[in-house]
């Protein structure tokens, strides 16, 4: 019990990873997460829009099941099944942090610098959060997928036009990492 | 019922995502300055491990609890879109430190600001869906 409230080393995380995208394909589907977020814009009347919105949401269902499955997930494993062990980031990753004046990087899953209600209701820190979310949003379904569709799945099935996508992923979160942040924290 | 296999596998995945910690923001940032291993092995193993499971799929021809043999459809033969829609999911990626999976289990660990990044990420898909047409893909 003891090892299972510590961190998961990446040995054992990656190949459950795998076991959900099988799981998903033996259930005859597939594994994709960001499809969900063009199945809410169909339900939430998209299809009057544009043509992008209209198709049998219904179908969709059981992926957001999934979605439910992962809020009720992320509570069980936060409230049961941790001990509240610091994420052993590298020591550099935590200095570099500091200059940015994010504190006590790794204490908390997510940094309160930008997730805390204190910064969220700032002009600044709504900006981030609404700007954040937007480029995932719209970049994952212009690229046709995220990291569960195309670094996993496509990946694993061999697929070229995936690891351009992947390549995509890390230029864009290498500039915002490494010029786009300093600039917005620094 | 026939719903609750999805909602074991969503649990299954939320869990998984916390305790290897990829759904921390410092895990993405600690990914994109090099300085650690963790996010590398835990997605390599996943994918080189997914590559054995997708060859044995298709080698056996297994059929999916549907009866259907299970079909992994090739994606579009072209660049543009897979390379500039990535790197803007990219940008967002590492600002909000979320994809859209952690999203919604980082939610569930009560992190409930992110419900502002989750509905500006359906936004943002919104958007792509107007644009599409006028896109270059």
């Amino acid at each position: 019990m003891e090892t299972i409230l510590k961190p998961w080393p990446w040995y054992v995380s990656g190949p459950l990873i795998t076991l959900v995208m099988f799981l998903l394909l033996y259930f005859g589907k597939t594994f994709g997460m960001s499809s969900n977020l063009r199945t809410l814009c169909s339900i939430g009347g998209g299809g009057k829009y544009c043509e992008f919105f209209r198709f049998n949401w219904r179908a969709q269902r059981w992926n957001l099941v999934v979605v439910l499955g992962t809020v009720i997930g992320g509570f069980l494993a936060v409230t049961y099944l941790s001990d509240g062990s610091i994420i052993d980031l590298n020591p550099r990753t935590v200095s570099d942090l500091a200059e940015l004046n994010f504190a006590a990087a790794g204490h908390t899953l997510l940094p309160p610098e930008i997730y805390s209600w204190d910064y969220v209701i700032s002009f600044k820190g709504l900006a981030i959060l609404i700007g954040g979310g937007f480029l995932v949003g719209f970049g994952t379904r212009y690229a046709g997928g995220c990291t569960s569709g195309h670094a996993i799945t496509g990946l694993s099935n061999l697929q070229i036009p995936s690891l351009i996508a992947v390549i995509g992923f890390f230029i864009g979160g290498l500039l915002m990492t490494h010029f786009l942040l300093p600039l917005i924290f620094g | 019922m026939k719903f609750f296999k999805f909602l074991l596998v969503g649990i299954f995945f939320g869990i998984v995502l916390v305790k290897s910690e990829a759904v921390s923001w410092y895990r993405i940032y600690e990914m994109f300055k090099f300085q650690s291993f963790h996010m590398y092995g835990i997605i390599g193993s996943a994918v080189i491990l997914g590559a054995l499971v997708v060859w044995l799929i298709k080698k056996s021809n297994l059929k999916s609890t549907e009866g259907a043999i299970i079909d992994l459809p090739p994606k579009d033969r072209v660049v543009t879109r897979y390379l500039a829609g990535g790197i803007i999911f990219g940008l967002g990626w590492a600002l909000a430190g979320a994809c859209p999976g952690p999203m919604y289990v980082l939610v569930g660990t009560g992190v409930l600001s992110m419900i502002i990044v989750i509905a500006a990420a359906v936004l943002g898909t919104f958007v792509y869906g107007l644009l599409k047409d006028s896109l270059p893909h």
